[in-house]
């Protein structure tokens, strides 16, 4: 038998490719791709240091050096080959061909290691660290460097949550080039030269980046440390489980160590459609609020006869608690209210839970100021949309035009920003920001800024048309997105406005919330208006739908869409609802404290389900204790409204998720949720699958604005990332790096108004004021900004938000 | 040829007040300029390449190529940057060049800027060389003052203006990749490449870096002729070249020859060894070239006669030692120079001038081992071409070369009663 050359084995090589030889193996490459990339697919491990796949080559470090040859001749040096693209025909020798590759490797190392400390048994990177296995793979075994290593200071904090230390940097600018390229906050730099080259910060800035954590994972050394880890844990000792952040939006993928039952640290998970290798400081540091002294772990009842809330069983807390709410609902009625931070299988729950046991579609998810407006745009333009059809990440990165309205990416969502920033960066993406002055994300995503008055929004995007005709060509090209911000719901007819401007332009719209699970919340129908999957409660063939598969009375669901947060508290103050179930929301959050407090204290029964003790604990009959998100399993909606599913972290601690209490108050109350665990609920859920309505957009007309008059401004204001979120309580590294508390006026304001710039200045309502110092911006004159809920700042407690007028004055109140 | 001398760049030199407008206007000063305005940029180019003329830098690249490289009519501006940064150990022409005769530069880089259609020209002066800069600066007002410089010049429609930039004193910016970003404003540590300048250079723009001894060669070249020019020098090095004598000769200073003269007439010019004590080592280019010997003294000095005895031309910066100075030492002295002066981009160039210096100074103390020599090599081969720039390369040139002539000087030091080797202590 005779074997025929096979032709089938010829490499063929498509268009935009080229062929190359690496160690001897044929491969096919597209142009441009680096070779230690190439040489990866073939699953050959070229080391190195400075090489990152998502920062610009350097070519630093030269630990990747092999040997190439082109057009048959050698190249007279090693090249790297993180900085060297493929080409046709060459051939390249790795260290595992090489002598000279492997001989240039080991010398580099050596190098590497002469000024490196053998500090690896009290190093943090001990164990996982690049240097100490690329020495162990590709170096010498021994030294012969006798002389004086080079020594600094160590370590040095180049913010709360930074460490340096310069004796183990071996220089390679991952930091440096990260903060440059990806973050735009090129706070640390290389200092000094030669052997005394170093990373420093200016004096008097340190490294007050929203990012700079990332910084410590691309770190292939122990240089960069975080304050909250140092001497935590061996990584070897960890046990990793990838997760999801319970923080934004975004949804970005994570990696969160533990050991002993408790979280050390989280890491950037590497999903390439979301996060790509990056989360934000918050979502990395902000954990230890789940481990605060203050947690509950028992339910709680209040004591009849003391007043006080008292330990109690789970059997007695959940009696007490079905008979108070169906003794409520059987009176005037009891509202839901769900914040936005549950997984979409809790806050499924919550709403099967209010439909079926408390017969009532008086539920919101909206902890935070909110309007009729808002729930119609995310009817018609939100809920149902996905990945397939929707605005993504990567969509922003592709885009040729974004136009972000009442949205500050940096703060709100800081994951959006950095796509935002690559793909005007690398892409020219135009990015135009309708917001009130140059902010550092305006800066960074090298944008426009469309200045307005807040609540002058919607007539700003009405007459884009005439007078910024170049943002509507733009955005009228294909794949141009419109973003829009929670802020939104402040200014009455933005989202009627955005709605207009998409439909004018066909720029595709996305709605990114600051929660985690306000999308969630909405696809599941934690809404007055809407029942799960995007069916509306007004819709009788919708209802019916649901109540055969849920399998309860058929026209026991209310047909009536039932009341927003704010419809609730008012209800709650004048009696015309009895009782509450409250899960997840700080009533400081809400548009008025003061209301909530009212209602609360009117409610006849109050529910909470808790993590910690907030503002409703006080007037709670009963509290219930649910799980933080490492404690259980489930899944976010991110913005794109894409599932992020992840698993429970921290097995056994006892927490029950909020779908599982719920499940159990409602057998209580003889209504079966089918919502015993999150598995069961994302089931029941998917039983029911989408049915998302036709809804018509929002048709709100902007109010006409009269200027404020003498001795006031018009406020906007926004939350800051780093702020005085719970959920950031317990990390003080991380507090550290909260942008600094001040007001933002323009000069001209600050001379009308008789405010001295780098003085202070008096924000006040009826409800009170607050001072802080001031500094001039590019605002429109007669605005002052200031931030929601940062340091003494709770703009909430003096009920106004953005666009509300306010009396300023200067100095002290 | 009877007389070696070549008084081309520096034939004004010993002109009264030479750095003024008007002494260069009276010595043919901007002749060549008008003749090249009304020529086609393209021509000039040409005739740069014909003219066989080569970077004066050190790495001798043909100048004519180089300014062929910048794209035209690409609409981006171009821009032309001097490399002034004279910082190789033991140069000193372009220096001197420029103190004494400022306006041929001023002229040459008015020639290329048309030739290559740039209307900005920057001049990276090193820091310390105040006087120098002054001297520049004065020369640029004069240039600008009589219509050399500025809108329309000479009722050509060719528009220039020229920057006279101090650098803060950096080796490494005399690399000019790294210059580029010292004169953006940034750190000075070379780029990656490609981009080459000649696609994205100062500010991501097509531009030329030349030495000054190359731009000042210009005007020369323009007047003169192409083939004015090849008579000088050899086939592939023609044109003539300022060495500096420096060290132990009688009359160290700037001598122009032609490409290719020998150590040995320039001794002859300069007055032969100082007291007559005899050479030991030189080298041809300044401390970046491998030294070369007694033996070397008729190595024709160009860019292939130098390469062909296992040096370079480098910047023809002739240092010269006798037969009191200690190589090691000296070769201690040199590298403690690069690693005070490596960037700290790449690992070999950081790391390794680090330790070599501190393996030299343990040596020269007499404590080194003769198994130290051999780390040495190792070590330079590890830096040698796998260093991010030259700097690298240049660093461990003094110690390969060092140890590949005088190995028993090395050696010597190993023993323990060595330590009063000539200059070892000084």
């Amino acid at each position: 038998m005779t074997i025929a050359p096979d032709k089938s084995t010829e490499i063929v090589v498509p268009e935009g490719h080229v062929k190359l030889v690496i160690d001897g193996l044929e491969v096919v490459a597209p142009k441009g791709e680096l070779l230690i990339r190439t040489a990866e697919r073939l699953g050959i491990v070229i080391p190195r240091f400075c090489d990152h796949p998502l920062l610009d080559p350097a070519g630093a470090c030269r630990q990747c050096l092999v040997e190439v040859e082109m057009g048959g001749r050698p190249m007279p040096k090693p090249q790297a080959s993180c900085t060297m693209t493929v080409a046709d025909g060459m051939v390249v020798k790795t260290q595992l061909t090489s002598p000279v590759a492997d001989k240039a490797q080991q010398g580099v190392m050596e190098l590497l290691l002469i000024n490196h400390p053998l500090d690896c048994p009290i190093c943090d990177k001990g164990g996982e660290c690049p240097l100490q296995n690329q020495a162990l793979a590709h170096g010498r075994t021994d030294s012969r460097f006798h002389e004086h290593k080079r020594t600094f200071p160590k370590p040095i904090p180049i913010s709360t949550q930074v460490l340096l230390d310069r004796e183990r940097c071996v220089l390679c600018q991952r930091c440096t080039r990260f903060s440059a390229q990806i973050a735009g906050d090129p706070f640390i730099e290389l200092l000094e030269r030669g052997s005394q080259q170093q990373v420093g910060v200016a004096e008097e800035k340190p490294f007050q980046s929203y990012f700079s954590g990332n910084t410590i994972q691309i770190c292939p050394v122990g240089a960069l440390t975080s304050a909250a880890y140092r001497f935590r844990a061996r990584p070897f000792d960890l046990v990793s489980t990838p997760s999801v952040c319970e923080h934004c939006s975004s949804g970005c993928a994570e990696r969160t160590d533990w050991r002993r039952g408790k979280v050390q640290r989280k890491l950037a998970g590497d999903d390439p459609e979301v996060n790509e290798e990056w989360i934000c400081d918050k979502g990395r540091f902000a954990f230890r609020y789940a481990t605060s002294d203050d947690r509950f772990t028992r339910p709680m009842v209040r004591d009849a006869a003391s007043g006080e809330l008292r330990e109690s069983s789970w059997t007695e807390a959940l009696q007490i608690a079905a008979a108070g709410l169906a003794e409520a609902r059987d009176a005037f009625g009891v509202g839901v209210l769900t914040g936005g931070r549950l997984t979409v299988e809790d806050a499924y729950a919550y709403s099967k839970f209010a439909r079926i046991a408390l017969r009532t579609n008086d539920i919101d998810f909206r902890a935070r100021p909110h309007s009729q407006e808002e729930l119609e745009f995310l009817t018609s333009h939100v809920v149902g949309t996905s990945p397939e059809n929707g605005v993504t990440f990567k969509g922003i990165e592709a885009a040729p035009a974004a136009l972000l309205v009442a949205f500050e990416p940096e703060e709100e969502a800081p994951i959006v920003f950095l796509r935002l920033r690559k793909a005007a960066r690398n892409k020219k993406t135009k990015v135009f920001h309708l917001g009130q002055f140059t902010s550092p994300a305006v800066e960074k995503t090298f944008g426009t800024l469309l200045a307005c008055v807040p609540g002058g929004e919607p007539a700003a995007l009405n007459a884009l048309p005439e007078h910024a005709s170049d943002v509507v060509d733009e955005l009228s090209k294909p794949g141009a997105v419109i973003l829009v911000g929670e802020r939104a719901a402040e200014i009455p007819g933005a989202f009627t406005a955005v709605a207009k401007l998409a439909e004018r332009t066909g720029a595709k719209v996305a709605w990114i919330p600051r929660r985690a699970g306000e999308r969630g919340a909405l696809a599941v129908g934690a809404t007055p208006n809407l029942l799960p999957g995007g069916r509306l409660v007004s819709d009788a063939a919708a209802r019916t739908e649901v109540e055969r598969t849920w399998g309860v009375e058929e026209g026991s669901i209310p047909a009536k869409p039932g009341r927003d947060t704010n419809g609730i508290l008012m209800a709650l103050a004048n009696g015309e609802l009895d009782g509450l179930v409250v899960g997840g929301v700080d009533p400081f959050d809400l548009p008025d404290p003061e209301l909530a407090e009212q209602a609360l204290s009117a409610a006849a029964f109050v529910v909470s389900l808790e993590l910690r003790p907030s503002a409703v604990t006080a007037h709670a009959n009963v509290v219930l204790p649910i799980a933080p998100a490492v404690e259980k399993s489930g899944s976010y909606l991110n913005w794109e409204g894409r599932r992020r599913e992840f698993g429970t972290t921290l097995e056994g601690t006892g927490a029950l998720p909020d779908c599982r209490v719920l499940d159990t108050l409602g057998v209580e109350m003889d209504a079966d949720l089918f919502t015993q665990t999150p598995a069961a609920a994302a089931a029941d859920l998917a039983r029911l699958g989408d049915n998302v309505a036709d809804a018509s957009a929002p048709n709100v007309a902007a109010p006409l604005l009269s200027p404020p008059k003498d001795g006031q401004a018009v406020l906007a204001t926004w939350r800051r990332l780093i702020d005085n979120g719970s959920m950031q309580d317990g990390e003080p590294h991380l507090a550290g790096t909260a942008r600094p508390v001040v007001a933002k006026v323009s000069a001209a304001t600050a001379e009308h108004l008789g405010v001295e710039l780098g003085g202070e200045i008096t924000v006040s309502t009826v409800r009170g004021s607050v001072t802080l110092p001031v500094e001039a911006d590019d605002l429109p004159d007669g605005v002052v900004w200031v931030p929601t809920n940062s340091g003494d700042v709770k703009v909430r407690n003096l009920a106004a938000g953005h666009g509300s007028v306010v009396k300023v004055t200067g100095g002290k109140a | 040829m009877a007389n070696p001398l070549t008084p081309v760049l520096t034939k004004r030199w010993t002109e009264p007040r030479s750095w003024t407008i008007e002494t260069y206007e009276r010595t043919d000063g901007y002749t060549a300029l008008r003749k090249a305005l009304k020529a086609h940029p393209d021509q000039l180019i040409q005739q740069c390449k014909d003219s066989g003329l080569r970077g004066r830098g050190g790495a001798g690249f043909p100048t004519g190529m180089k300014w062929g490289f910048i794209p035209q009519g690409d609409g981006k501006p171009h821009y032309l940057v001097i490399n002034a940064d004279e910082g190789e150990p033991g140069t000193c022409k372009d220096i001197p060049l420029m103190m004494a005769d400022p306006h041929s530069l001023i002229e040459g880089i008015i020639i290329t800027s048309y030739a290559i259609r740039a209307n900005f020209a920057a001049i990276y002066v090193r820091g310390e060389v105040l006087h120098c800069i002054r001297r520049l600066n004065a020369a640029v007002r004069e240039a600008y003052a009589k219509g050399y410089l500025g809108r329309n010049i000479l009722d050509s429609g060719f528009d220039l203006d020229v920057v006279v930039h101090a650098g803060a004193g950096a080796y490494i910016c005399g690399e000019e990749t790294a210059l580029l970003d010292s004169l953006e404003g940034r750190r000075g540590q070379p780029r990656l490449k490609p981009p080459f300048p000649a696609t994205a250079g100062l500010y991501a723009a097509p531009t030329v870096v030349n030495n000054v001894e190359t731009i000042a060669s210009v005007p020369f070249i323009v007047n003169g002729g192409a083939d004015w020019f090849r008579e000088m020098g050899r086939e592939r090095s023609p044109g003539p070249k300022i060495f500096s004598l420096s060290g132990h000769v009688t009359r160290p200073g700037q001598y122009e020859a032609p490409m290719g003269t020998t150590l040995r007439e320039l001794l002859d010019m300069a007055g032969g060894m100082k007291d007559g004590i005899p050479l030991k080592f030189w080298t041809p280019g300044g401390s970046s070239t491998p030294l070369f010997t007694a033996e070397h003294l008729d190595v024709p000095l160009d860019f292939e006669g130098a390469a062909e005895a296992g040096s370079m031309l480098g910047t023809t910066a002739l240092q010269i030692f006798n037969e009191t100075v200690s190589v090691p030492w000296a070769v201690m002295k040199w590298t403690e120079f690069y690693k005070h002066e490596s960037c700290g981009k790449c690992t070999p160039c950081r790391e390794g001038t680090y330790w070599l210096v501190q393996i030299l100074q343990r040596m020269v103390r007499g404590e080194g081992t003769a198994g130290d020599i051999d780390t040495l090599l190792d070590v330079c081969d590890n830096i040698l071409g796998r260093s991010f720039c030259a700097l690298g390369d240049g660093a461990v040139s003094p110690i390969t070369s060092g140890i590949k002539y005088f190995k028993d000087e090395f050696l010597a030091l190993c023993d323990q009663n060595s330590k009063a080797l000539a200059g070892a202590n000084a």
